[in-house]
């Protein structure tokens, strides 16, 4: 960024499109959320589509036992409703038979299940008081109906609200939302307890077992942008939801942090002796892909809601142009602070015109463009370079220590495409 | 319900995509949800395509429902054309959109679009994905070639002055197992023969190509899962014969040709196989001796799971001790095989029933799909991929087809590779306590860590206890004799012994009793 560009973009500048839309429906979350949460099962009712969407997005990996699968609908179920309520029953028995180590398990609804007004929420109570003492039984919407992909992750940690404990009115916590991997988890921790804040909470958690407590007490900070419905949720039950950036960066993570040290009323000498270090370790690593990001233009294509940060963190940090950043869905309020760092006059796009989408492209020509798997290997042929963006929900980013990771993971495809003599 | 954890085949609509992906020319509108879009990454992904599908979503969302989702279809299939230009638009529904009844069809055919557009019939809810590619191709072929159908009774003009008999070779498509390579083998192999190729079709084709298909004297039904219904009307419509043997191992290969040489008429007698098949040496070879009699279970599209039990009988010389496919449409001719090698066919979908038809048999080798290779790690059993579904790894940069002469090489190396090789076997039945090499490492040229004690955890004990009946037990040093048994044949010795016993009344296992049921079963 030249020292001339001025930060701030207003909402009343967001174009929404609608049309086709290139991106996944939220039964993707599956994916990653069956590996953080370890005792639960995913059922989908669902369609051959659905389990097939599922086995296409993990089935490169080789479980010798998946926790994940599909309660595929037959012809004679879409007939009669009851009949279907007892096949689930007879489907869930044979589930949990087969997984006697499964404590909770999600019924996902999918487009045919929400079209045939299947109702998982009661089969949901019905089999939670049947396996009462050894199995949870939960349900969420997954259907691309409802949701885009992340938004998979916000509809399943919902459902999980009404189920956390309460914090006893004496007590304060601090709550993280949002699938972290574990390392980062685990770095964050450590953080906060240097800071002095000790009782920290993750949800989701890695067990069902150990759901965090929420109350009057909870301190709410949103690790992802895309938890929308669940932090609304978690406010009913009465937590404070913090306002910040998200922790991409050095600038997003150390906001993030400052949010929670200012509501648990931490001096920001602390904050800063905390933080040196790893701020100092995390500029020196960012240092290396600046050089190689500075100046190139960027586009990011709508899929996951981490379009707006990520495209705060590589203009202000690591001085790369962004050209359009369009993402899914945009939730005004949760995304404020970080629309305020954005550098002015951005062409902020939500939802969705694939074909018009890509002709703004081709006219652009960036010199990276963000995409789903569907249209990055296409857009290489026509001399886009692309970063495939599920990756980055799959990768650790978050926090100092990943900042440079995250800016590799858009200077690699640029480095590849200068080594490439083919 | 179905409970499903893998599933063989996607839904009907990816057959159609199939399809349209493999052909010029041709679009598919396919009226689906939003997210349904996943499939794109099939193509562009796992076979690596540089292109869109020509597939266009009407990508409807929860508050179009309330709304006209109909003016949403005839919406996308006008800018569809306006933007793409196809010479064909094929109309589908997903299974949600199944659901909700807007019959897309025939809002297109009321749209009096300057272009032929055919409407699909997918019943998601009833047919999969090989059906619903089979369906595509034929209503596309047909929708084009039936104004062209020669009156009943009109004799077929016969090959004249063409120096060649011409073939159309049917059935290749986008994301089908190694058909890009196939077709320029079997090309290559009917050259050699002198006949020619009309049209390769789906793949590679556009509309016009489709037309040139009654040029032919015959077709070849490479897939019969894509083209069998296709050859079958152009046999009654036009009068092409379709030659039915699929050329997948040497004596596919020899029948293939005969099949030809039968139905065009032409002398094949002099055909030699090129000097660059080296598969019938190399099983010939003293090396691939340790290979005789090796257990194996097949299982995949019915297609090359057949084909695949006659070259491990006939051409490897391994024992066939499981067969099967996913694929009812097919399932005769499974059952058929079957009957061939003495094994009871299995006929299911069901991933878990196949696992546990697997795990029951005790096979060295497991043959199969993408899913097999999930079952053959959970038991620790070497495995390789013979059909479709298969991931990224099987779209191959190299030339590596299934049929023809280099179809047989490339089968032979990749069916012996993970197999432990000869001498290995040999030192490990014979140093039991070797620190390094024990029957828990992994084949040495695979690397790796150890995956058998899955086997040995999970499902032996499970499976042994299933049909062990109470009465009879091991004694200890019969259970340390067994130990001693090489690990890939030690299910099945642990199985016959306690077989033979139950069948004498034995109620101890000793020593004596294992090797007299080894004498009686013999190996």
């Amino acid at each position: 960024m030249t020292a001339s560009t001025t930060f701030g973009c207003d909402v009343a500048n967001v174009v929404y499109e609608r049309g086709q839309r290139q991106a996944f429906c939220g039964l993707a979350g599956i994916v990653w959320l069956h590996r953080k949460i370890q005792d639960a099962f995913f059922l989908v009712v669902g369609s051959r589509t659905c389990a097939h969407l599922l086995q296409s997005a993990a089935g490169v990996m080789i479980f010798a036992e998946p926790r994940f699968a599909t309660a595929i609908l037959q012809e004679r179920d879409l007939a009669g409703m009851a009949d279907c309520n007892q096949e689930l029953d007879r489907v869930v028995a044979e589930v949990l038979g087969r997984r006697p180590d499964i404590k909770s398990l999600f019924l996902v609804g999918s487009c045919p299940s929400e079209v045939i007004k299947l109702d998982l929420n009661k089969a949901a109570e019905r089999l939670s008081a049947q396996y009462q003492g050894r199995v949870q039984v939960f349900d969420y919407s997954g259907s691309g109906l409802d949701t885009t992909f992340t938004q998979g992750e916000d509809t399943c940690l919902l459902a999980l609200v009404p189920h956390l404990p309460a914090l006893p009115a004496t007590e304060r916590n601090l709550l993280i939302l949002g699938t972290l991997p574990d390392v980062v988890e685990d770095q964050f921790t450590r953080l906060f307890t240097e800071l002095g804040i000790n009782t920290v909470h993750f949800l989701p958690p890695r067990r069902i077992e150990a759901l965090p407590p929420v109350g009057a007490g909870t301190t709410l900070l949103l690790a992802q942008p895309f938890l929308g419905e669940t932090a609304r949720a978690l406010q009913k039950r009465g937590a404070t939801l913090l306002t910040a950036p998200y922790p991409f960066g050095v600038e997003g993570t150390l906001g993030w942090l400052r949010a929670a040290t200012e509501a648990w009323g931490i001096a920001a000498e602390r904050l800063d002796a905390v933080t040196a270090a790893p701020i100092a370790r995390a500029q020196q690593a960012l240092s290396r892909q600046r050089a190689l990001l500075s100046g190139k233009r960027i586009t990011f294509l709508p899929d996951s809601q981490l379009e707006i940060p990520l495209a705060r963190f590589l203009a202000r940090e690591c001085g790369m142009e962004l050209v359009e950043v369009a993402t899914p869905f945009l939730e005004r309020q949760l995304m404020a602070p970080e629309l305020a760092l954005l550098p002015a006059g951005v062409r902020l796009t939500e939802g969705q015109d694939l074909e018009a989408q890509l002709e703004r492209l081709r006219t652009d020509r960036p010199d990276l463009t963000v995409c789903g798997l569907g249209l990055a290997n296409p857009l290489e042929a026509e001399g886009l370079r692309t970063k495939w963006s599920i990756e980055l929900v799959f990768s650790p980013v978050h926090g100092f220590d990943q900042a440079a990771d995250l800016a590799e993971l858009f200077a690699r495809p640029l480095v590849r495409g200068a080594l490439l003599q083919v | 319900m179905q409970l499903t954890l893998w599933s063989y085949e996607g839904p009907p609509h990816i057959g159609a995509m199939r399809i349209v992906t493999s052909m010029t020319g041709v679009h598919l509108v396919l009226h689906a949800p939003q997210g349904d879009t996943y499939a794109d990454l099939l193509f562009t992904m796992i076979e690596r395509r540089s292109q869109r599908p020509p597939v266009s979503y009407t990508s409807f969302q929860a508050r179009e429902l309330g709304g006209d989702t109909a003016e949403l279809v005839k919406r996308t299939i006008q800018e569809t054309f306006d933007r793409f230009r196809p010479q064909l638009i094929l109309i589908g529904e997903s299974c949600t959109a199944e659901l909700i009844q807007d019959q897309p069809g025939a809002l297109a055919q009321g749209m009096e679009l300057p272009i032929p557009v055919l409407a699909l019939e997918l019943p998601a809810y009833t047919r999969k994905e090989n059906w619903g590619a089979s369906e595509t191709f034929y209503q596309l072929v047909r929708g084009l070639l039936k104004s062209r159908v020669p009156a009943p009774g009109t004799e077929r003009e016969l090959r004249h002055s063409r120096a060649r008999p011409l073939a159309n070779l049917l059935g290749p498509t986008a994301l089908g197992f190694r058909c890009r390579d196939d077709v320029v083998e079997i090309t290559r192999l009917l050259d050699s023969i002198g006949v020619g190729v009309n049209v390769v079709a789906p793949l590679g084709a556009s509309p016009q190509d489709v037309l040139r298909l009654p040029e032919a004297d015959f077709n070849v039904c490479l897939y019969p899962e894509i083209a069998d219904q296709t050859c079958d009307w152009l046999r009654r419509s036009f009068g092409q014969p379709t030659i039915k043997t699929v050329p997948i191992g040497i004596g596919a290969i020899h029948d293939f040709i005969a099949e030809i040489g039968r139905v065009a008429g032409i002398d094949v007698g002099t055909t030699v196989a090129p000097s660059s098949a080296r598969m019938a040496w190399y099983s010939r070879s003293v090396d691939s001796t340790y290979l005789t009699g090796k257990r194996v279970f097949i299982f995949g599209d019915a297609t090359h799971a057949v084909a695949a039990a006659r070259m491990a009988t006939e051409e490897l010389g391994l024992m066939v001790v499981g067969l099967g496919t996913y694929a009812r449409e097919f399932a005769r001719e499974v059952r058929e095989a079957a009957k061939r090698y003495g094994v009871e066919p299995l006929i299911t979908d069901d991933y878990l029933e196949v696992e546990a038809r697997v795990a029951e048999a005790h096979p060295e080798l497991v043959l199969g799909t993408q899913m097999e290779r999930h079952i053959a790690k959970r038991l620790g059993v070497p495995c390789a991929v013979i059909s479709a579904p298969a991931h990224i790894q099987d779209f191959p940069a190299r030339y590596a087809p299934q049929m023809g002469f280099e179809g047989a090489n490339v089968i032979f190396d990749t069916w012996v590779h993970p197999l432990m090789m000869g001498l290995e076997e040999h030192l490990i039945t014979m140093f039991r306590e070797d620190f390094e090499f024990h029957e828990g490492a992994a084949p040495s040229h695979l690397g790796g860590m150890a995956t058998r004690p899955a086997l040995t955890a999970a499902v032996v004990p499970e499976e042994a206890a299933a049909e062990e009946t109470p009465a009879t037990t091991w004694a200890m040093e019969a259970e340390q004799e067994l130990k001693k048994i090489p690990f890939f044949v030690r299910g099945k010795a642990r199985r016959n012994t306690e077989r033979f016993a139950q069948e004498r009344g034995i109620t101890t296992i000793t020593v004596e009793t294992l090797y007299d049921a080894k004498a009686h079963f013999g190996r």
